[in-house]
């Protein structure tokens, strides 16, 4: 048997789909300034500790590819100095890298059991159906929208709730949610209800990297709603609070 | 149980996440006192409060410390404090927004320790998902730094200290602290044995002290309060406010800061009620990790010993709360589908147990369940619990046993009924 057919017997492995023996990968269609990247994701940890970069390092190749590819693999391994093996493990490992092109809109659905049975369940399945799309993180036929179902997103307050590109929309309702991705899918860009503006998945990809400008640090996107506040509400009301300081203090 | 904002006490304000915000209510504050203080009497001070780790384990967070800063010999810049903040427990909400809103409170904290502990440097790992987390600690930190209370020389005291922001990308194991640090050095997030622990060969095989994000968060309160101030807060043993993340069939979902040992029954009445005016039927008191709990707890304090008690955990107070509609085997499917899918897969009982657990869910959910399977549950249970590195597995035991311990019926009613005795019940096909 040959090399060919082993790696053909399991294409949807996503370990056979970022090593290939038969595309090797090549580093250099990233530019220079991706190569700049990399080096200020290196900077930031101590010598003896480049390899800490990776995680970011992966993000940043998403950033430019929309996917791991085994370009991106290749072009970690060079500037860390390790195995393309030792890259595809890491990469293979995480959720978060994508092994297919990934659309514009990132839509991840929590189905976890708080927001499933508070309706999250029916949002994923009714979005399925609204683009037309297959389980298991599918893009729409434009290229707009990836639809992936997520594990809990640490909102369960706001359950039930989905993100686009990583950013909250709260409270989602099968209507809404398909709201949502209709007005994404025609070019509009519905504001997240905790989350900077959106932009695409490749330039959120970069700041999960760690790079961040004026615009992109969003001073002052909305970062809490209803449930979050509703503590200090309460205690606003009934005039209740932490005792103030003792002595000693 | 009175309300008691102590972290959130921020919330609402005007951009607290600003530093110029933050500084005008008590913001740094803390620091600038614990810069006056020796390294170890705020160790002591840490100890004498008694702070136990938010994250879960309650492990008090002094005596942590004083692990990492015991080897005198160690110069300063050799070892490290790293937080975890990959929040992503099931159920559990709390430090997303108070990163979110609140991101110097952690910062501050972070500085403290590692003043306290003599390090230099502190890694922040967030989870990948959470970019506005990302965002907001990764301004936090340049504003920090530009005020000077971060980078060299802090304050004209002769302290330097860095924090590097790290995102993750997207794994439920790399809240265990040891594939945490296996992660932030760039490798698959998979548990290391231990012995040896973090405080010894941690980060870069360095002495490291790994803390969550409301136990740093917490820390200048206490410098500014003093231990006895923050002890009297809570129970004994259970000392200061806990963030109550309240989500599910409550009418005012959301976080609620309260004294450790506030009961669910004051918790569902600061929340409103139940949405649904249905009874209360089962939850957790602090995410899917923590065996479920039922009515006859509505009146026990929730705090890290009275839990233990009643073979629960307090884990991170995530309280979800269900009524009476819905299914328990339901619910207990999809939490074990999602340890299915995080086991890291580096030892066969978690990664096999957890593979097999699905397939009976599915059997009970599709109605070709038998009863012997409920039996063939509880013995996978016994297999996984207890014979892996890290807690994961255990975690994953936690829904089937408990939920089998308090509603054995209704997993016969689904042998019997042949699936879902609920109305309104459907398989979800491929959503896992």
């Amino acid at each position: 048997m040959s090399e060919e057919q082993v790696f053909d017997a399991e294409p949807a492995n996503f370990r056979t789909s970022v090593i290939q023996l038969d595309r090797p990968g090549d580093p250099s269609v990233f530019d220079v300034s991706t190569v700049a990247d990399a080096r200020a994701i290196i900077a930031r940890y101590p010598e003896g500790g480049a390899r800490s970069a990776l995680l970011p390092m992966l993000h940043l190749v998403q950033s430019v590819q929309g996917q791991v590819s085994p370009d991106g693999i290749a072009f970690c391994a060079d500037q860390l100095n390790i195995t393309k093996a030792q890259v595809a493990a890491v990469a293979t490992f995480y959720t978060m890298y994508k092994k297919n092109p990934t659309g514009d809109y990132l839509v991840s659905v929590c189905t976890n059991t708080l927001c499933g049975m508070l309706g999250g369940d029916d949002i994923y399945a009714a979005l399925r159906e609204h683009l037309g799309v297959a389980a298991g993180g599918e893009t729409t036929g434009d290229g707009t929208v990836t639809l992936e179902h997520a594990e809990c997103l640490a909102a369960c307050d706001y359950a039930p709730v989905l993100t686009v590109n990583y950013e909250f929309f709260d409270n989602q309702t099968v209507e809404s949610a398909k709201a949502i991705t209709t007005e994404l899918r025609n070019g509009a860009k519905p504001t997240p209800t905790r989350g900077a503006p959106l932009c695409t998945f490749k330039q959120i990809e970069r700041q999960i990297a760690g790079f961040f400008d004026e615009q992109t640090a969003a001073p002052d996107a909305p970062s809490i709603g209803t449930p979050g506040l509703a503590g200090v509400k309460l205690a606003a009301d009934r005039g209740e609070s932490a005792p103030s300081y003792g002595e000693g203090a | 149980m009175p309300l008691t904002p102590v972290l959130t006490q921020r919330f609402g304000t005007e951009k607290p996440w600003l530093i110029e915000n933050y500084e005008k209510l008590n913001g740094y504050a803390g620091l600038k006192k614990a810069l006056t203080l020796q390294p170890d009497d705020l160790i002591t001070m840490v100890k004498d409060s008694n702070l136990r780790g938010r994250g879960g384990a309650g492990f008090p967070t002094g005596l942590k410390w004083s692990f990492v800063a015991e080897p005198r010999g160690v110069e300063r810049g050799q070892r490290y404090v790293v937080v975890n903040a990959d929040e992503g427990e099931p159920g559990t909400c709390r430090d997303l927004p108070l990163m979110m809103n609140d991101p110097h409170s952690m910062i501050e904290g972070i500085i403290i320790a590692c003043y306290a502990i003599r390090a230099s440097q502190a890694f922040v790992y967030i989870r990948g998902e959470a970019i506005h987390a990302i965002r907001r600690v990764t301004a936090a930190v340049q504003q920090a730094k530009a005020r000077g209370y971060l980078g060299t020389n802090i304050l004209g005291t002769g302290f330097d200290c860095e924090i590097v922001v790290h995102g993750g990308a997207g794994a439920y194991i790399c809240g265990e602290e040891t594939a945490l640090l296996d992660s932030l050095e760039g490798r698959r997030g998979q548990p290391r044995l231990k012995p040896p622990f973090p405080a010894t060969n941690g980060l870069y095989d360095k002495p490291t002290t790994v803390n969550n994000v409301g136990t740093l968060a917490s820390v200048p309160y206490i410098v500014l309060g003093g231990a006895d101030w923050f002890k009297a807060l809570g129970p004994e043993g259970s000392p200061g406010t806990s963030i109550y993340s309240l989500s599910g069939r409550v009418k005012n979902p959301g976080q609620y800061e309260a004294p450790m040992g506030t009961t669910l029954r004051e918790l569902i009445d600061l929340a409103g009620g139940m949405s649904r005016g249905k009874e209360m039927k089962f939850f957790t008191p602090g995410g899917s990790s923590t065996p479920m709990l039922t009515p006859e707890h509505l009146d026990l304090p929730l705090d890290f010993d009275s839990v233990v008690k009643v073979g629960s955990m307090n884990g991170t107070s995530a309280v979800m709360i269900f009524d009476e509609d819905d299914c328990v085997v339901r619910a207990t499917k999809k939490w074990v589908e999602f340890y299915k899918h995080e086991s890291c897969g580096k030892c066969t009982p978690c990664r096999e147990g957890t593979y097999w657990y699905v397939g009976i869910y599915e059997r009970l959910e599709n109605g070709t369940a038998t009863i012997e399977d409920v039996e063939t549950l509880l013995d996978l249970s016994d297999n996984i619990l207890g014979r892996s590195f890290c807690a994961l597995g255990d975690g994953a035991t936690s829904p089937v046993t408990s939920s089998i311990k308090y509603f054995r019926d209704e997993y016969v009613r689904h042998v019997e009924n042949h699936g879902c005795p609920y109305p309104g019940a459907r398989v979800l096909a491929g959503a896992h």
